[in-house]
């Protein structure tokens, strides 16, 4: 039984720390919609979103009214589409085109799946396919692509990596009119996760079920008025505040799991643990940082901070719930996170620092505005540089960098609504152009061979 | 099934003769109910009983909430299972 005090705890979360579920994401499998053409196959893979997720917005809303607590996002992830495509990745963007289609009928934020993983090499299949993402991207709305070119299993694939840094270019000046918003829509990952929940590199791997629902939960806002209530505690005592409150959130993010799978007749995939920022004031990452002590987010011990809170939300996520999974940490996007966004004004964090944070965060470099003539191999390097971090230390990382096409350092985008804006940052300006042109594989690294 | 209502706002009298009245006229059974001071807003949260309710949960956390709207405070309906997950074991 709960007390009053617990009711009231509950509803001050929703009410004044913006607690919510980030997002119920249905996984469908497209492997049964692989027909003989590329129209015959996007008009099946059109009927089966439709099918399949045709109820996924009224269940949520349902939801979150039956339960008093809003559900932010609705999506779709689905098998990645350069496998679907295979026989005629020329005409991949059919395919993409149908899915963007059902997503806004359905009134689905997101569905994401344009994707290809060639963590071990790039068949020519998907050469063509990677090719095709800028205009899918530019033509697209509600559509999301992300590309995994290594593992701690397999390396990294730099000519992949290579192709990458021109795709976010190409992508970039495709959708200039809206301040390079297509690359929003686009991550580039390490050691990518099947079961991710959250945009942009949410997709449904071909070792799932048919049909999953996935939960990606939030919360900083709790965290960090959580942590206002011990404001002399040593780190020990607060992280064990942090994971208290993790196990809360979790339990909420479990509940609406395990109801929205049933309702929705799919397998109840994962309940990802991460907290995920938006742009209002309450909900930062950042701001949970500062509360622990650090003036502002960027300074000499954010890292050490950063660390902490993200092994704390798992230590207590996990044991709320029965099944974890996703990318499960601290998100740290640049562009949707106001703690971030003010600090990054400010000059006060710098791309070196956000790199050194994604080595103990859940994700990596994301959401960050650089100069819109950055060279194609200096933002493979960038990917190299984030994909070693990720293969080495055996987790997920991603970038997601926006190369905002004619703007310059101290210059600003703005994407509005849950993607925030985010201020242009520097880049090193040495050139990577011949170790990122020399291409092939980096071998996995040794601690990869355990069996 | 059973659900928490919560009531919250600046304290005034008839506050539980309205809402009560509300759920009766519902078929709604109230189980329980307690009353705290929370800063210095008046809550109010009760337990009730909507297997026998004459509306269905949507509708009937849709008017609670806008029967709140008339006499100035926030009223809201959830599903006890929220609060059982959040808060215990």
């Amino acid at each position: 039984m709960f007390s009053k005090f617990d009711v009231i705890e509950t509803i001050e979360m929703v009410e004044k720390e913006h607690l919510d579920i980030r997002t119920v994401t249905m996984g469908i499998s497209l492997l049964s919609c692989i027909r003989g053409s590329a129209e015959e196959t996007a008009a099946s893979v059109y009927d089966r979103v439709m099918t399949k997720a045709e109820k996924l917005v009224p269940t949520a809303e349902e939801l979150s009214l039956e339960y008093g607590i809003p559900i932010v996002n609705k999506r779709v992830s689905v098998t990645p589409v350069s496998l679907i495509t295979a026989a005629f990745p020329q005409k991949s963007a059919l395919v993409g085109k149908a899915l963007d289609k059902a997503a806004k009928e359905l009134g689905i934020d997101f569905l994401g799946g344009y994707s290809a993983l060639v963590q071990k090499g790039t068949a020519d299949y998907e050469e063509v396919f990677l090719k095709s993402i800028p205009e899918v991207l530019s033509s697209t709305e509600r559509l999301c692509s992300s590309v995994n070119v290594g593992s701690t299993r397999s390396g990294i694939n730099m000519d992949a990596v290579r192709t990458m840094g021109q795709i976010f270019l190409d992508t970039a000046y495709l959708t200039r009119d809206n301040d390079s918003l297509g690359c929003a829509k686009l991550v580039v990952f390490c050691n990518a996760v099947e079961d991710n929940p959250f945009m942009a590199g949410a997709f449904h791997g071909t070792g799932e079920a048919d049909t999953v629902i996935n939960v990606g939960i939030s919360g900083p806002g709790v965290v960090q008025h959580a942590l206002k209530f011990v404001p002399d505690a040593d780190l020990t005592d607060a992280a064990e505040t942090i994971k208290r409150t993790a196990f809360k959130i979790t339990r909420a993010g479990q509940l609406i799991a395990r109801e929205a799978s049933k309702r929705l007749n799919a397998r109840f995939g994962i309940v990802d643990l991460s907290l995920a920022p938006t742009p209002a004031r309450g909900d930062s990452v950042a701001h949970i940082l500062e509360e622990l002590g650090l003036e502002v987010v960027g300074c000499h011990g954010t890292t050490a901070a950063l660390a902490m809170l993200n092994d704390a939300v798992k230590k207590g996520g996990v044991m709320a719930s029965s099944r974890v999974g996703g990318l499960s940490g601290a998100f740290i996007p640049v562009s949707e996170d106001i703690g971030m966004i003010e600090s990054a004004q400010a000059g006060k964090i710098s791309l070196d620092k956000l790199e050194a944070m994604t080595c103990v965060c859940s994700v990596g470099l994301d959401m960050i505005a650089i100069p819109g003539d950055t060279p194609a191999s200096t933002i493979s390097a960038i990917i190299a540089d984030e994909a070693a971090i990720g293969m080495i230390n055996n987790k997920t990382t991603a970038v997601r960098v926006i190369p905002a096409y004619g703007k310059k350092v101290g210059e600003e985008v703005s994407f509005g609504g849950l993607l925030g804006r985010a201020p242009v940052m520097p880049v090193h300006t040495g050139s990577a152009e011949k170790f990122v042109s020399r291409g092939g594989l980096i071998p996995a690294p040794i601690h990869s061979f355990k069996n | 099934m059973r659900a928490v209502v919560t009531v919250t706002g600046t304290d005034r009298r008839g506050i539980i003769a309205k809402v009560s009245g509300f759920l009766y006229e519902r078929n709604i059974n109230i189980e329980d109910i307690s009353q705290t001071i929370l800063g210095e807003q008046f809550a109010m949260i009760m337990m009730v009983d909507t297997s026998e309710a004459n509306v269905n949960f949507v509708e009937l956390a849709a008017s609670l909430e806008e029967m709140g709207k008339g006499i100035g405070m926030s009223v809201r309906i959830q599903h006890e299972d929220i609060f059982n997950a959040m808060h215990n074991i």
